[in-house]
């Protein structure tokens, strides 16, 4: 391999990457701490293998579309909570207050006859405030976020149960709203969509490529570019080619094939989010908060405003993963958010390489890491295990993410990567 | 070298509560020169300089800046006017790469969206002119830099803005000695492109090796601004622990010691 040096910004000479150099670099990284989505990709495979050789139903088109409708509450919450671990922060009200947004929706919608575009934006606004009330008690009264979280844990679990006068369980019945976490697209659209989005990240690959090579930068080896690509495109049309076989036990009567329509919301999300996080000020000022506050703060960024806003995000979050379960469920009840949601979403987040120690994270974390937490879920109950068994296993799984999280912490304090 | 003062700053009183730390400084900066401001612990130095970098509001006095007068009332302000501070503990965050930390809370958009290349070349440009040549990568993170390369990309950030003073706070404080030496040419640099540097320092081995003036605090007071080629080590070593050497420094009648119980005597009484 002939190494070319290349000139770069300012004349700092710098070695041109080839595609062997950007792989030995990344294992350097990897071994210096920054292990990133590795471990979660890495227990996704192995994991999905275990079940898929133990229970042969795991590998089935319909099994597969389950792990996205399952997963969707968790997925959305742990976005979400991205934004408010990145500063070193924690939510633990967001279990509930998804449950309160989804039963603000079910409430509005069934016994107020209201459509779902109107129920849906007050949901929405409703996981806002909540956020809003959070992050000003913990930004501006500096209540640590833990207390004020954990009482706002156990008071959404009230107001839940005084929304739903007391235990009662409320069901939806708009055909739209009960959809979206429970039908699926088309296959014509599922195509289409899953072919736009690898065009899509093609292109915006290549645009940041010109543009770097075009000022003189150092840019990725194309290899690894047209690897990116083409992984994505692999993994994106193989999983929407079996999403579009028909998956139905009995398709004469009900026909099952397409991409569930919570997939391309999934989507929608995990691209406008990692836009904002890594394409705008705004994602770089959570970043700067969330590694050094001190720093941020003498660089003129409003620290609290940007406290305040990630807890907002974070119930935003909530509240569309509320009402994906209630949409799920197709109705929603006093445990809706409760019991291991808000666990299975910090998981996700953390099992995803999202750090607890606050400045490492990324949006594609939460999607990752809810993966594994649907696959663990999913496997487990094909497996047979009752709920014991599988709140141990993912208890377990939470605390080896959380420890390769701190020794990869120390690992890379002592290679000086963090 | 230049006559007249870039930065200029007289009668400046500054006080917390009861505690007066700051009696009537006076403090010239000179382009194209290292302004040594030197002290004991307490004397002042860490108050002067949040003063002109906008973090403290003075209670009285005037700062001339290029000849006017200006009121310096936030950190805003002071960058404005092209007045930037390296803080001793830095503010780099460890989880930004160099690029990001120089453009931190400035960052250059198209629209809504961050426009990386042309950051990274203004901080390529901004490295090269300061003859930086250490740094394997732009994109490194500022965790993987050792002291002394953080300390050049916090002094290469205050470039960037094209600053006209840059103040450095112990910028040496916490390096070996060969990145010492390193830093200190980087200072020098700064000054032979013509900026006004102030630097904070303990150590008199730098203040002798780059700084064209001294200025020594004594007890909130300015003791003596001299030139560094007009005074010996143990000169300024007195400066900084007596106030006054010789026929230079605070005059032997004035009440120096303000320390303890004798808080009546008011620096009114001074003018």
């Amino acid at each position: 391999m002939t190494t070319t040096t290349t000139t770069t910004a300012g004349g700092v000479k710098v070695v041109k990457p080839t595609v062997a150099s950007y792989i030995n670099d990344y294992w350097g990284r990897v071994r210096g701490g920054d292990l990133g989505t590795l471990p979660a990709i890495l227990g996704l495979i192995v994991l999905s293998l275990i079940f898929g050789i133990a229970r042969d139903t795991f590998f089935s088109g319909l099994n597969f579309a389950n792990l996205f409708n399952q997963s969707a509450q968790v997925v959305f919450i742990a976005m979400g909570l991205i934004f408010v671990l990145l500063l070193g922060e924690i939510d633990l009200s967001a279990g509930f207050a998804s449950g309160v947004c989804g039963a603000v929706v079910a409430i509005l919608l069934t016994n107020h006859g209201w459509d779902w575009y109107t129920a849906i934006p007050v949901a929405l606004i409703t996981g806002i405030i909540i956020g809003f009330v959070l992050g000003f008690l913990v930004a501006k009264l500096g209540i640590p976020s833990f207390v004020v979280t954990l009482a706002a844990f156990l008071a959404f679990q009230g107001v839940l149960l005084v929304l739903l006068g007391g235990g009662t369980n409320i069901s939806t019945r708009n055909e739209f709203f009960n959809a979206l976490n429970n039908n699926n697209l088309s296959v014509t659209w599922s195509w289409i969509l899953a072919i736009l989005a690898v065009v899509g990240y093609a292109g915006v690959q290549f645009n940041q490529m010109r543009s770097r090579a075009k000022r003189n930068l150092v840019t990725d080896p194309l290899g690894i570019v047209l690897m990116r690509i083409g992984g994505l495109a692999v993994l994106l049309l193989v999983a929407t080619a079996i999403l579009t076989q028909e998956r139905a036990i009995n398709p004469a009567i009900n026909s099952l094939k397409g991409v569930p329509i919570v997939v391309p919301i999934i989507g929608f999300f995990l691209v406008l989010w990692t836009f904002v996080l890594g394409r705008t000020s705004y994602g770089r000022h959570v970043y700067a908060v969330g590694g050094n506050t001190e720093a941020a703060r003498r660089a003129g960024i409003p620290v609290d405003r940007i406290r305040i806003s990630v807890f907002v995000i974070g119930s935003f979050m909530a509240a569309i993963g509320g009402i994906m379960a209630v949409s799920r469920a197709s109705s929603v009840d006093p445990n809706t958010g409760g019991s291991n949601i808000l666990l299975y979403s910090v998981g996700a987040a953390v099992i995803g390489g999202t750090s607890l120690f606050g400045g490492k994270g990324k949006v594609i974390n939460a999607v990752i890491g809810g993966a594994v937490i649907a696959v663990i879920d999913n496997g487990m109950t094909l497996m047979g295990f009752n709920s014991g068994t599988k709140f141990i296993v993912t208890g377990l799984i939470l605390l080896v993410a959380a420890s390769v999280d701190a020794l990869a912490r120390r690992r890379a304090a002592a290679t000086g990567n963090r | 070298m230049a006559a007249t003062p870039l930065l200029e700053l007289s009668g400046i009183n500054k006080g917390f509560g009861p505690v007066q730390v700051l009696h009537d400084v006076g403090l010239s900066v000179y382009p194209g020169e290292v302004t040594a401001l030197v002290g004991d612990n307490g004397a002042g130095k860490s108050t002067l300089v949040k003063c002109i970098s906008g973090i403290y509001q003075i209670d009285s006095g005037t700062v001339t800046f290029e000849g006017n007068q200006v009121a310096i009332h936030s950190p805003s302000d002071a960058s404005g006017l092209g007045i930037e501070v390296v803080y001793q503990d830095l503010a780099l965050c460890d989880n930004l790469d160099v690029v990001q930390n120089m453009f931190l809370g400035r960052e250059k958009k198209r629209g809504i969206v961050l426009d990386e290349p042309t950051m990274e070349q203004m901080a390529g440009d901004a490295l090269a002119s300061l003859s930086v040549r250490t740094l394997k990568s732009l994109r490194q993170l500022v965790a993987s830099l050792s002291g002394g390369q953080r300390q050049t990309v916090a002094i290469a950030k205050a470039v960037l803005w094209n600053s006209k003073i840059v103040i450095l706070d112990e910028p040496t404080a916490a390096l070996g000695v060969a990145q010492t030496a390193q830093v200190l040419e980087l200072v020098r640099r700064l000054a032979d492109n013509g900026l006004g540097v102030v630097l904070i320092s303990h150590n008199m081995n730098d203040v002798f090796a780059v700084s064209d003036r001294i200025a020594a605090l004594y007890l909130g007071r300015m003791a003596a601004q001299v030139k560094t080629t007009d005074v010996t080590h143990s000169q300024v070593v007195e400066l900084i622990t007596g106030g006054r050497s010789g026929n230079i420094g605070l005059p032997p009648e004035k009440p120096a010691d303000f320390g303890g119980d004798v808080v009546d005597i008011t620096p009114g009484g001074d003018k």
